[in-house]
């Protein structure tokens, strides 16, 4: 998975002065991080403390009320683009469609990101999520914790560098969340960054992640 | 950036084929009201011509509003809107797939029942002719302005309405050249300078709506 460009030194994620304003409140402000390649950040904080506010300012989904985020050093607005192709974001909705089945969720996620998806790689994306067997179902047949697997097997998908996932243990049984880790472990040893929020404890053997709390200051 | 596009239109036109029930609403719906009419104002030939085309013309305007709220509004509701915002491709080509998806979907099926429909309202052969040319230019128009509505009034409650009243006035021109120009064949002044007007109005909206509807979509999601 790991392509040619992972090797630039200059793959990080860096945030400089971060800050976040939810109506008349403000979430969070001054929040600074780098990122490099290989290291995993866990966003912890309470609820409403403005995690998911956070992930959606790093993936360039809302801006933030000041500060800057910068991927390979580029400000990810100006770079929208190719940040694009070397991000991928889970939010807390799948982002799955209810009528289409597991597969063709995976072939339209992977076309929308420029990319062609054969058949036997989706199939072997959903194997590797233990969903093998759901393929063909329409995804409204499948329960929270599967359509949950099958936003991961598109993530795996993706051939993104950088991963934003939003509670990415919620709603997944013991032998999921092994399997989360093991995907972000994977994922890390090939030279991947991560940024994480879960409200559970996320045990890697690739790194110890950093941890950054948000909330109010 | 064209497979983008199309990547677009093949996903709105499997979901579309997947509910067809939501799909086959819109036109059921533009064929009924543009029936109501005749039946509620009588079998006098010389009045129904005279309102056909506009009849006609507004049916196909409610019947386009109809599936536009759910344009964005699917998808922002089960977060597939945040991949198609985060996808390498610029946003106005975004809006201007899913316009196309829209207008394939929704104004097409317009296009091929009007003639049927204004048979209804005694219209002769060349009339019928002007309002097929009048559709096929005008329903394009419909489905690109429609899209900035549908962004503008993504994620509000009464969405629905609100897109209606947002949206309506900026039909006028379209509504004005269309029944125009069918309007022109049945008095004999012929159908071009309408349609030219339409086609020019067209032509002007292929470029600004999508990067209009993209400014909204950011705007909405913020």
């Amino acid at each position: 998975m790991p392509s040619a460009s992972r090797a630039d030194d200059a793959l990080a994620l860096t945030a400089a002065g971060l800050a976040c304003e939810r109506g008349e409140r403000r979430l969070f402000e001054g929040l600074d991080f780098a990122l490099a390649a290989g290291e995993a950040l866990l966003v912890v904080g309470g609820n409403g403390h403005g995690k998911t506010s956070l992930l959606r300012i790093l993936s360039g989904l809302s801006l933030p009320a000041a500060g800057e985020v910068r991927w390979r050093g580029a400000p990810i607005r100006a770079a929208r683009e190719r940040y694009g192709r070397a991000m991928a974001y889970l939010g807390h909705a799948d982002g799955l469609k209810a009528d289409l089945t597991p597969l063709e969720n995976l072939r339209f996620a992977a076309a929308l990101r420029g990319r062609a998806l054969d058949d036997a790689a989706a199939r072997h994306a959903l194997d590797r999520v233990a969903l093998a067997r759901c393929a063909e179902l329409p995804a409204r047949a499948l329960s929270f914790g599967q359509r949950r697997r099958v936003a991961l097997a598109a993530l795996t998908l993706a051939d993104a560098a950088l991963w934003i996932l939003d509670e990415p243990l919620a709603g997944l049984d013991a032998q999921g969340v092994g399997m989360v880790q093991g995907l972000l472990d994977a994922h890390l040893a090939a030279g991947g960054l991560a940024v994480v929020t879960t409200h559970q404890s996320l045990v890697l053997d690739a790194c110890a992640p950093r941890t950054l709390r948000v909330g109010p200051c | 950036m064209l497979s983008f596009v199309c990547t677009i239109v093949r996903r709105e036109i499997l979901l579309a084929a997947r509910r067809r029930g939501d799909w086959l609403t819109a036109q059921f719906f533009f064929v009924i009201v543009a029936s109501l009419f005749p039946l509620g104002i009588g079998a006098e030939p010389e009045t129904l011509r005279a309102i056909g085309p506009g009849v006609v013309w507004v049916a196909a305007l409610l019947a386009a509003l109809l599936s536009l709220d759910r344009l964005f509004a699917d998808d922002h509701r089960d977060g597939a809107l945040e991949p198609l915002m985060l996808a390498p491709y610029p946003h106005a080509l975004l809006a201007f797939g899913k316009a196309l998806a829209h207008w394939i979907v929704s104004g097409l099926p317009l296009i091929v029942i009007a003639p049927v429909l204004g048979l209804q309202f005694d219209l002769p052969p060349e009339a019928l002719l002007a309002l097929i040319a009048s559709l096929a230019l005008g329903t394009p128009i419909l489905s690109l302005l429609g899209g900035i509505g549908a962004a503008l009034t993504l994620g509000l409650r009464g969405g629905g309405v609100l897109l209606a009243l947002l949206i309506l006035p900026f039909y006028v021109p379209v509504l004005i050249f269309g029944t125009g120009a069918v309007g022109g064949v049945l008095a004999g002044t012929g159908a071009e300078a309408n349609l030219s007007l339409m086609g020019a109005l067209l032509a002007l909206t292929l470029p600004l709506a999508p990067w209009a509807c993209a400014q909204a979509l950011n705007v909405s999601l913020e």
